[in-house]
């Protein structure tokens, strides 16, 4: 089976539907045109502009180009996670994303290079770059409703957390039920889309080979091995950001530091 | 088991020195807002501040704060509760102990098994108090523990807290009703407006 291939021209015949779109915005008054417009030509461009670099990546076989691409797709996660919280830690909530997000995003990567997928060399940019971004989106996900679930929420805990350090307890007891359901927060997304797979969705990697002409259980087995890796990564980036996000408000006599929160 | 404050001071309220000797009560009187509760905190080390406190002769910068805060108990005037159910909050291997607290306080023995949410502003300062006593701290930071409290109630936390001075537990009761601190206190120290204590 041979995937179909795309023309240009082909594609120019989808952007009808934006077209529609948008007449349905002007027409009904619904103001959206101008944010589609813009919002179409950024995706065509941001695509080429990424689908010329792959193939730049792919062809060199540059170790340095792929780890070089690899931390820069990091770090633009870093920043997504560092600003979805309300709050601001006093140190600056990057310096908690960064270690969690690089840190699960090369462990549960090389994991999965060196032994699922084991392409040749193993740090391949066609298996790395796509299986980086895919487990960022992920540790994003979920790191980001950890620190959220921790910063936002601990100011409302407050009486609480000291409740019990009122009374001798330590404050990993006493920020226990805070991180818990921070963490447990962070897990919904990923159990939802374990859940969900092939029964609610067909989710977007195993869509993608189908349309390309993979056989469908090649593609599903490619899905499974893919689920199982974003919900170890989300797991182990919710854990570490939670209980790192809760380490900054904590001083040498275990007071909640709520000065260190904006 | 006497306590000696020295020098205690944040950018809030302070600088406080005082001398509470063993099983005595100090109450603190004075206006909401001038640093009453800000003194207790810093007793109980959960803000940052300078300063010294020794107790029974132990300086407390020798002890781990988790291991200070079990022997100086705080009551604070608005409590914290991090469970469901009212009865989570106690230690159910001492529930005969939490149960003949209760009573002396007139708590409804029926209330440990409902919802924290149920329980009124009352009940939940009683339920604290009861509490913060079970840990059986030697030193007693009280903040405010009957402002919502009926004369009966009122009076059954007095009782209470007398016997634990009697048995030897020191004690630092903030109120701002003058008759009360007269009724509890075996010194009395009145906060001014910019956190000064003074006679």
């Amino acid at each position: 089976m041979t995937p179909l291939t795309l023309h240009a021209g082909d594609i120019a015949i989808a952007a009808i539907l934006l077209v529609v779109d948008a007449a349905l915005s002007i027409g009904l008054r619904l103001r959206f045109h101008r944010a589609l417009a813009i919002a179409s030509v950024r995706m065509v461009v941001q695509l080429v502009a990424v689908g010329y670099l792959l193939r730049y990546v792919f062809a060199g076989h540059s170790p340095w180009l792929t780890a070089a691409l690899v931390l820069a797709m990091s770090l633009v996660a870093v920043r997504e996670v560092a600003v979805r919280p309300v709050r601001r830690l006093a140190g600056g909530n990057a310096a908690v994303a960064l270690p969690n997000v690089l840190g699960v995003v090369l462990l549960t990567a090389c994991f999965a290079l060196l032994t699922a997928i084991r392409p040749h060399p193993w740090y391949d940019a066609r298996y790395a770059i796509p299986l980086v971004g895919i487990l960022l989106g992920s540790i994003l996900n979920a790191a980001s409703i950890a620190l959220a679930g921790v910063l936002d929420n601990v100011r409302q805990q407050r009486d609480a957390i000291e409740a019990q350090l009122m009374l001798g307890a330590g404050f990993g007891t006493a920020t226990a039920p805070l991180l818990r359901r921070s963490i447990r927060a962070a897990m919904v997304p990923v159990i939802n889309q374990m859940a969900a797979a092939g029964v609610i969705t067909l989710p977007g990697t195993m869509t993608g080979q189908l349309l390309a002409g993979a056989d469908p259980l090649d593609a599903v087995k490619y899905q499974i091995l893919l689920l199982i890796l974003l919900t170890g990564a989300s797991c182990l980036a919710a854990v570490g950001t939670a209980y790192a996000a809760v380490a900054k408000l904590r001083d040498s006599r275990d007071r909640l530091r709520l000065d260190l929160l904006r | 088991m006497t306590l000696f404050v020295e020098g205690l001071r944040s950018g809030l309220a302070g600088p406080f020195t005082f001398t509470v000797p063993q099983g005595q009560c100090l109450a603190i009187t004075g206006a909401s807002g001038s640093g009453k509760t800000v003194l207790l905190r810093m007793i109980a080390d959960l803000d940052p501040h300078e300063g010294k406190v020794v107790f029974a002769g132990t300086d407390r910068a020798s002890l781990p704060a988790p291991a200070w805060r079990r022997l100086a108990g705080l009551v604070p005037a608005r409590s914290g509760w991090w469970a469901d159910t009212v009865g989570e909050h106690f230690p159910s291997a001492r529930e005969a102990e939490w149960q003949a607290l209760a009573a002396e306080l007139l708590v409804p023995k029926a209330l440990f098994a409902r919802s924290i949410e149920d329980a009124s502003t009352g009940e939940r300062q009683r339920l604290a108090l009861i509490r913060a006593l079970l840990a059986a701290p030697r030193l007693l930071l009280l903040d405010e523990p009957t402002a919502s409290l009926d004369p009966v109630s009122t009076r059954a936390v007095e009782t209470v807290v007398s016997q634990r001075i009697a048995a030897g537990t020191t004690v630092i009761w903030v109120t701002h009703d003058a008759a009360q601190a007269g009724r509890v206190g075996h010194m009395a120290l009145q906060m001014r407006s910019g956190g000064v204590l003074a006679p």
